[in-house]
């Protein structure tokens, strides 16, 4: 039987992870940009995305129908969409693909919410590893400011709401996003996650992920990389 | 539980035993697969397009059990029902290893699950009984039950055909692994019925052992200290289509 992380495709796969407000979604598109400018064929998707689960993830979350086993367990059928559809194809097909949140995202989120580490590992153990996952770490306060100032409104789950740690929407949120960057720094390791200095200017960050990912692409486009 | 093939008679039985229990007095609450309040309709609907792949789809069934066993079935258990429920996670994992999905995977993601005090498996000894059933029932061949999404005949009744032989033959391995109580279904409703009640009755009169560990634990919320564990090894074997 072949494990996690012993595909064979011919396509890359490329995946920002971190907290909320750490700056990554920003960092994906651009790469987006460049690698198809650079005449790569680019495939982006992006957690919570999948059309057949979209209806039911909605009605839950309005309703506050999830326990932290069925949150996990409807994240994961949605994830399981869309590596059927967007991410194996594209990769079979010999192209690059960039995904926004990963299996981390859950494992950072469920384990938080209380699910078992390794039940949560073995649900996702049909994901395709990686080629780089690059985790964006922020300053705890530094993502919050800029979550909370440019959203007054944070939704139940996203403030971990459902946890009662706290009945004001933000303190919940401070505390979950700590638990979340707690996990994250854990899984640098197990997983060799490709940590990436997000306080930096976007400038820098960006540069470096270009650089980074440029000695996976295929040679002969290396010297474009700038 | 009720487990069986499909159309065996499961939910006949189920409505019979329901009537029956709650004509002697215990609180009943029935259940069955697909019918949660979170994913029940989005997994028809998923059906209905046949766009379903084969991991998301036993995902989605997962999510649909923990959502009836944490919201339905747990609490009808503390409140002292009698919890009938159609098909339990020896269907989903039939249909998962049919599939060519990892066994391994699939029991690690039910292993949240709770252990029935009884599986009644209804067994049929071949699926061309089960063709007269579905045809009489005025409703034809299905999609799904007659695993066309496998490809594994030309129309709906071969592949009808050799779907249910294969999934007898894996109900009829689980049936030993994990202790079935098999009953003979090609007999009458009235003598499958009454051997039923039979079994079930000796079952609530046992003096209950006291049943609150049998109730409580849900392993996705076992240990929050436990030390981080490796990626498991238990995995989905999708990569072996991209080699061959």
């Amino acid at each position: 039987m072949i494990s996690y992380g012993h595909h064979q495709y011919p396509g890359k796969l490329f995946v920002v992870e971190g907290t909320d407000g750490s700056g990554k979604s920003t960092q994906l598109a651009l790469l987006y940009q460049w690698l198809k400018a650079e005449g790569y064929p680019v495939f982006f998707s992006e957690w919570n995305s999948s059309p057949l689960v979209k209806d039911t993830t909605k009605r839950a979350k309005k309703r506050h129908l999830l326990t932290p086993a069925s949150f996990s367990l409807l994240h994961a059928t949605d994830f399981a969409d869309r590596t059927e559809r967007d991410i194996i194809p594209p990769l079979k097909a010999g192209a690059i693909v960039l995904a926004d949140r990963y299996i981390y995202t859950a494992f950072a989120r469920d384990v938080v919410r209380g699910c078992d580490r390794t039940w949560v590992r073995d649900v996702y153990s049909f994901a395709v590893r990686p080629t780089v996952a690059f985790f964006f770490r922020a300053p705890l306060d530094v993502a919050i400011d800029r979550i909370v100032s440019g959203r007054p409104n944070l939704k139940y789950y996203e403030a971990g709401m459902d946890l009662g740690w706290s009945d004001d929407p933000e303190d919940s949120f401070k505390i979950f996003q700590g638990k979340i960057l707690e996990e994250y720094d854990r899984m640098v390791s197990e997983f060799g996650l490709t940590v990436i200095d997000a306080s930096r200017s976007i400038e820098r960050q960006q540069r470096e992920m270009r650089l980074l990912i440029g000695q996976h692409l295929n040679k002969k486009r290396r010297g474009k990389t700038y | 539980m009720v487990e069986g093939t499909d159309g065996v008679g499961r939910s006949t039985h189920i409505a019979l035993l329901r009537t029956w229990l709650e004509s002697r007095g215990h609180a009943v609450l029935d259940t069955g697969m697909t019918r949660s309040v979170l994913a029940g309709r989005g997994i028809k609907e998923a059906k209905t397009g046949h766009t379903l792949g084969r991991l998301t789809m036993q995902l989605f069934y997962a999510t649909d059990f923990i959502d009836r066993l944490e919201n339905e079935m747990l609490p009808a258990l503390r409140s002292g029902f009698v919890v009938l429920t159609d098909r339990y996670i020896y269907s989903a994992m039939a249909r998962a290893e049919v599939r060519g999905i990892d066994s391994g995977w699939i029991r690690s993601i039910y292993s949240m699950a709770l252990v029935p005090d009884a599986v009644f498996y209804l067994r049929i000894s071949s699926p061309q009984q089960l063709v007269e059933r579905v045809l009489s029932s005025g409703r034809g061949f299905d999609y799904w039950e007659s695993g066309m999404d496998l490809g594994l005949g030309e129309d709906f009744y071969d592949s009808f055909i050799a779907y249910q032989t294969r999934l007898l033959r894996v109900f009829d391995r689980m049936s030993l692994e994990y202790n079935f109580h098999v009953l003979n279904a090609s007999r009458s409703v009235r003598s499958v019925a009454a051997d039923l009640r039979r079994a079930v009755t000796k079952l609530i009169d046992e003096p209950a052992t006291p049943n609150e560990d049998n109730v409580s634990p849900l392993i996705p919320v076992r240990d929050k200290s436990a030390p981080a564990a490796k990626t498991s090894t238990n995995v989905v074997d999708l990569n072996k289509e991209a080699l061959s």
